[in-house]
């Protein structure tokens, strides 16, 4: 299998879904010959035509509550939102709207739009371009929340999610565009609600989302050298949680740590957390469950805060140090 | 309301020569902080706006220092116009503690109150009402202070310019909307974003006036934002100028400019540069030599120079930092 960057991967699940089925188009800002605020959308415009990969104002809310009209409508629209933090400039529409129509019209209409977004801290835009909301909008009953962590599963995913009869919320971060996998060549989708272990292991558990994944697969290796061995699993889908995974994986290393980028307070760590201490499971716990998420300020600029303000590497070894110190290994 | 007229009479307009040095420091400042992030010493982000001196110089330039602006992404020339200290806002890009903002907002974010800066903003057309809401205070404490809201055609298509002007129309509030009409938002031709010539129009329908003006014209912008103070101080009401200007750089770092002609753009900077323009009508009317000229650009070059170098050497701001500013301390 050839190996391609998550950023291609994005842009060829596009290519093909708009390939494949006349309904699908794009929408977004600068998403024609500019590419998209980061590139996922390059070529398509000159190969679909500025009709299917359309240039929109600068307008989050005209530009997501015409998504949600054309999805109601027939066709399967898939908008990109430049920054993720601009949710907030078109939130009436997604939360209100998109999320509500389904239910709301007794099922006589769906709204079968895509919302992908860049999201995450890393390059020194500061509070209004770093943040991780994806928790508030798993929050909101009728959106589907989707955070690939790798190539592969970007595109899986986002052919998945486009299509899902349901708005989805389709979170891309920042940093990872440039990571590489293996992907295949041809078109395919993975299961929406289906976690992924990422990384088989017997001692701990670690939980973690997004660019976290990284991270704790990174931490893994660190700690292997000491004899601890990490399972690590990637949700992938924040809704629907595959609740399942996450709790056979506990059941068997009775250790865990949840690690996420977005702020820890009120945060979708303490979801996953909760889903544990709920369950049977959490009596056998050799150990105190941890959670590490983003630090409770806005994100700074500055470079050296900016780090400090997510979890790091350190900390997911340190995190793991003190689950295991619990009890001799 | 009918002592206004007089009171048109009265501005002082800017100096030629010292706008000249305004619009020269903020040319300067950029390129500088253009090198500095292609040496890689500058993290983050930026939005060059070499090309549009006029519009900042002829606008926050001659207000008040207690008269407020609000400013954009492409937020230098505003902040140096408006008076904010230069050294540091070359210490908040390069990190450190001692920039505007201690290192918390980088470029889009930088903010000076002292001077009348309310802050920069990441958030296109986030502007609008916030300007309308110190222009409201102002109106409510019975100040004279007006506030000048700077914005990008492109913002101009966000639901916030369009409830921002209404509020701003029906309260008679003393701002002025100065959209630096720089031809493309990102990417996008403001000719295939709206469906009118002018964006000024757009006034029409909330009740305020609107004027489209050259852009590049120091003395033009200068004239009509200091008519239109005069207007908002003496309980006139808003108003809505539309500058024509170009931006010479690309949006941003990752801007590959494939969506305007070479052509264009060497139009715009060889033959309408404000800098340029200002120079020869300053020359023309045998205010400076060329020499003299070439002098001040030499000398603000090795000024803002010295200012880096010693920026450099600035502590940054440390991890205790990080924790600081989330909430306000109570009042004493
Ligand atoms: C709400 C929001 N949407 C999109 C963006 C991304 N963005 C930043 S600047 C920009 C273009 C702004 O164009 P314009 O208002 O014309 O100002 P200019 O950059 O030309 O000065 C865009 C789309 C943003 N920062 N905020």
């Amino acid at each position: 299998m050839r190996t391609i960057t998550y950023l291609q991967a994005i842009n060829e699940a596009l290519d093909e879904a708009l390939a494949q089925d006349e309904r699908v188009f794009l929408l977004g800002e600068d998403i024609g010959i500019y590419g998209g605020g980061f590139g996922a959308t390059h070529g398509l415009q000159e190969k679909y035509g500025q009709q299917r990969v359309r240039d929109t104002p600068i307008s989050e809310s005209a530009i997501t509550g015409a998504a949600v009209g054309a999805a109601m409508t027939g066709m399967r629209p898939v908008m990109e939102l430049q920054f993720s933090d601009f949710i907030t400039v078109a939130m009436d529409q997604l939360v209100n709207q998109a999320a509500k129509i389904h239910y709301m019209y007794s099922g006589k209409a769906k709204v079968p739009l895509v919302m992908r977004t860049a999201s995450g801290s890393g390059t020194g835009a500061a509070a209004q371009h770093s943040q991780s909301l994806e928790n508030w909008m798993a929050h909101i009953p009728g959106l589907k929340v989707i955070q690939p962590t790798n190539a592969y599963d970007a595109k899986g995913l986002l052919h998945a999610a486009i299509k899902d009869n349901n708005p989805v919320m389709f979170y891309e971060h920042k940093l990872l565009y440039s990571t590489t996998g293996n992907v295949p060549e041809e078109p395919y989708t993975l299961p929406i609600g289906v976690a992924d272990i990422k990384r088989l292991g017997k001692d701990v558990t670690i939980v973690a989302t997004g660019i976290m994944v990284n991270k704790a697969l990174e931490a893994a290796e660190i700690v292997k050298t000491k004899g601890i061995s990490v399972e690590v699993i990637d949700p992938r889908t924040l809704v629907p949680l595959d609740k399942e995974t996450i709790l056979t994986s506990v059941e068997k290393t009775k250790r865990v740590i949840v690690a996420t980028e977005a702020v820890k307070n009120s945060g979708f760590s303490a979801e996953i957390t909760s889903i544990i201490a709920e369950s049977k499971i959490s009596m056998d716990l050799k150990a105190p469950i941890v959670r590490l998420g983003g630090a409770f300020v806005p994100m700074p600029a500055q470079k050296i805060l900016e780090s400090k303000a997510t979890p790091q590497l350190d900390s997911l070894v340190e995190a793991l140090d003190q689950v295991m110190g619990e009890i001799e290994v | 309301m009918n002592k206004r007229v007089n009171k048109i009479q009265q501005t002082k307009l800017i100096d030629g020569i010292e706008a000249l040095k305004k619009m020269w420091e903020i040319r300067i400042f950029e390129e500088m902080i253009q090198e500095l992030f292609s040496a890689g010493e500058l993290y983050g982000t930026m939005h060059l706006c070499i090309g549009q001196e006029a519009t900042a110089v002829g606008g926050a330039g001659i207000l008040r220092q207690n008269d407020w602006i609000v400013s954009t992404h492409r937020n230098h020339g505003h902040c140096i116009a408006k008076g904010t200290d230069i050294r540091s806002m070359f210490a908040e890009m390069l990190g450190k503690k001692t920039g505007t903002n201690e290192g918390k907002g980088g470029s889009m974010h930088i903010a000076d109150l002292d001077v009348g800066n309310l802050g920069s903003n990441g958030i296109v057309g986030a502007g609008f009402p916030i300007a309308a809401g110190a222009a409201l205070s102002a109106q409510m404490q019975g100040t004279d202070q007006v506030v000048l809201c700077y914005a990008g055609d492109g913002a101009t298509n966000e639901g916030s310019f369009h409830e921002a002007l209404n509020l701003a129309s029906i309260w008679q509030l003393p701002v002025i909307y100065l959209i630096e009409n720089n031809q493309y938002g990102m990417s996008s031709s403001i000719k295939q974003m709206v469906n009118i010539d002018k964006l000024s129009n757009r006034a029409m329908s909330y009740g305020i006036e609107g004027i489209t003006i050259d852009g590049n014209n120091l003395t033009e912008v200068s004239q009509t934002v200091s008519n239109a103070v005069e207007k908002a101080r003496n309980g006139g009401g808003p108003t809505l100028i539309e500058a024509l200007t170009y931006r010479h750089k690309g949006h941003s770092k990752s801007d590959k400019l494939l969506y305007r002609s070479d052509d264009e753009c060497q139009q715009w900077k060889e033959n309408n540069d404000p800098i340029f323009r200002l120079e020869s009508e300053l020359m023309k009317e045998g205010t400076l030599l060329e020499a003299d000229i070439r002098e001040i650009e030499k000398t603000i070059r090795q000024e803002l120079a010295d200012i880096v170098d010693s920026v450099k050497l600035d502590s940054e701001p440390t991890i205790e930092d990080l924790w600081t500013h989330v909430y306000a301390e109570d009042e004493v």
